[in-house]
């Protein structure tokens, strides 16, 4: 990194323009995130953890403001600049339909890397980080219909790492299961980020927040 | 490449609906591949006459209401031309040579097949004027012996020599006549050639002209008929340039019809390939918007789609291909049999390289046709917002 916190708001808000009306999910939020954080987004049902989550992800743009990534503006880049940023330094985990049906549990994890890699080092890296994330060799041809639920966040959490990215953005990774291995999973984020990399994740569970160590409360689109 | 993978993987797990849009194209390659087919044959067929001359005038008893159109059924109502009108005929034509002839048919039999021939009756020495002589000589006035067309006596085993049953009476042949292809004149290749004193007293059914110089056509044309045609329509008088028109024109309009059934037959399968990837992209926006999510760029997506359409109209073409190769050599051999009676013997089948071109182009049409469908939810897919497709339930 070069000294510059690894994401940067400044003053983005995001208004939905409904016929209904203007939904502000975003409003004036201004926040650094540094290189090497954990930090849990906390906030009711509705106030704006997924699309500042998603903005950090450049899937999102904002109505209005400016998101710094590593120093960089993105209002600039083009769809293709964004995608591949996405690809290349950024790994994605959300609270289900993380996976691809189509493909099995190793093809998924690949599916990043073999965009721009050769088969045969996709395949080498996706079962090395499977292995990582203590899913059995077994399980990696199976498809995503064919895995339990925790089974398949640890398939998402390899895919989100195939690519060694910089940043991980989670949104409600446990959401969808039980404690037990809701905490298998969270200690799995818990040491990829002791290894370096840099976790912004969405909850509304205060004990998956505890393993973060930075938090991070909104209500109505506002930062408190 | 994964999204070729995807894109096959995604077509067998509907697999059904997928053989369903397969099916189309397939009926349209077929469809547009063995019309070609046939109308190549059709061309092929028609296409014999223009081996023939540029300077025949043909002048048929006139029939009410003909059109002159070969086609036109009325054109076969019985009626002839006397001497007189041989005689103003010949007037007219100045030193251009006119060909009076009889055709008519005779049973005719040579070892154990028999069955019903063509029959040129002509003067003795017109023959020479029209037909080339491959063996033997030419028949001679009040000679009991005929000559036969090169392909009834390869047909038949017949040489000069020969001894067939000619209607009642036994005949020897004395000539054989050279190949002369269809003619817009005679096709004498399967007829019999005699003399016409066999006919002694019938009235003619033809008059064919041969002009010295082509240049003179017009010209010959308009004596004759300013000469038998004076007090009344008697004579229809065309030359092989306008008889050679109607005949491109038929063949025209005919092969335009059945390629433009072709041609519907593929838009109307493209359609069912467009709503095949409509529904497609639309089940599977979710998985759009992860993949976009995840690093896949707007033309990756895009690629995938079109492989999806790209691999239907493969598979579409390929099946399509090998069963018109089938039902395009039934076609040909049907049209043979429907035109046989005055086609080349045997039908005319299209030579092999046009049917594997129109094979080769009906496929490439069903190809293209495909991906053409594929384009426009392709083009949908990569540009589908990824937040919007992540939500979408
Ligand atoms: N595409 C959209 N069109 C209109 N309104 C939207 C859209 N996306 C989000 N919103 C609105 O923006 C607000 C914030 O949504 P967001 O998804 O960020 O909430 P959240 O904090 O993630 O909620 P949850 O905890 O339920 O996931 C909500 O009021 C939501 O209705
Ligand atoms: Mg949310």
């Amino acid at each position: 990194m070069n000294g510059e916190p690894i994401i940067r708001f400044e003053d983005v808000s995001k208004v939905y323009s409904l016929p209904a009306g203007a939904v502000v999910a975003l409003d004036h939020v201004s926040l650094t995130v540094d290189a090497g954080e954990f930090i849990a987004v906390m906030g009711p049902s509705g106030s704006g953890k997924s699309t500042l989550l998603n903005m950090m992800g450049c899937l999102d743009v904002p109505t209005s403001g400016k998101i710094y990534l590593s120093g960089k503006e993105i209002s600039g880049m083009s769809d293709d600049d964004l995608t591949r940023l996405r690809r290349d330094h950024i790994g994605f985990i959300f609270q289900q339909f993380n996976l691809i049906p189509l493909l099995s549990a190793v093809e998924n994890v690949e599916f990043p890397v073999i965009l721009t890699a050769g088969r045969e080092e996709s395949r080498r890296r996706a079962t090395e980080v499977l292995r990582a994330m203590h899913l059995d060799d077994a399980l990696f041809s199976h498809k995503p219909g064919e895995l339990s639920g925790g089974e398949q966040q640890r398939v998402a959490i390899a895919r989100a790492l195939a690519n060694d990215p910089d940043l991980l953005l989670c949104d409600e990774p446990t959401g969808n299961l039980d404690t037990k291995t809701g905490t298998a999973i969270m200690d799995l984020l818990a040491a990829e980020n002791r290894r370096g990399k840099t976790i912004v994740m969405v909850t509304h569970d205060p004990r998956v927040a505890g393993y973060a160590r930075r938090r991070i409360q909104i209500v109505d689109g506002r930062l408190v | 490449m994964i999204l070729i993978d995807l894109a096959v993987r995604n077509l067998r797990r509907h697999a059904v609906r997928s053989v369903l849009a397969l099916v189309g194209i397939v009926i349209g390659v077929i469809a547009l591949a063995s019309l070609g087919i046939l109308g190549a044959s059709l061309s092929l067929l028609i296409g014999g006459l223009v081996s023939d001359v540029s300077d025949t005038i043909l002048v048929t008893p006139h029939v009410a209401a003909s059109s002159g159109d070969p086609f036109d059924p009325r054109t076969a109502l019985a009626s002839s031309l006397s001497d007189k009108d041989v005689a103003l005929i010949e007037k007219a034509a100045g030193q251009n040579r006119v060909i009076p002839m009889i055709r008519t048919s005779k049973r005719f039999r040579a070892d154990d097949a028999s069955g019903y021939v063509t029959v040129y009756a002509l003067r003795a020495d017109d023959i020479p004027s029209l037909l080339a002589k491959e063996a033997g000589r030419y028949p001679a006035p009040a000679s009991p012996g005929v000559m036969v067309g090169s392909l009834l006596a390869d047909e038949f085993d017949l040489h000069v020599g020969s001894r067939i049953e000619f209607g009642n009476e036994s005949v020897r042949v004395t000539g054989i006549a050279a190949e002369r292809g269809m003619g817009i004149d005679i096709y004498p290749d399967y007829a019999v050639i005699v003399t016409e004193d066999r006919y002694a007293g019938q009235n003619y059914g033809m008059v064919v002209v041969k002009v010295r110089d082509s240049a003179d056509i017009g010209e010959v044309k308009a004596a004759i008929d300013g000469q038998v045609n004076r007090r009344k329509e008697k004579v229809d008088v065309l030359d092989s340039r306008e008889v050679l028109q109607i005949y491109y024109e038929t063949r025209d309009a005919i092969s335009f019809f059945l390629l433009g059934i072709g041609a519907v037959s593929l838009a109307v399968a493209s359609v069912s390939i467009l709503n095949v990837m409509i529904i497609s992209v639309a089940e599977r926006r979710r998985e759009i918007g992860l993949m976009r999510s995840i690093g896949a760029q707007r033309h990756e997506v895009l690629v995938m789609f079109l492989y999806e359409s790209l691999a239907l109209g493969v598979a579409g073409s390929i099946t399509g291909g090998v069963a018109s190769a089938l039902v395009g050599y039934y076609a040909a051999a049907a049209a043979s049999e429907f035109f046989g009676g005055f086609g080349a013997p045997g039908g005319p089948a299209a030579p092999g390289a046009v049917v594997a071109g129109y094979i080769i182009v009906g496929m490439a049409f069903g190809i293209v046709a495909s991906v053409l469908a594929g384009l426009y939810p392709a083009w949908k897919a990569a540009t589908l917002n990824p937040i919007e497709a992540l939500r979408y339930e």
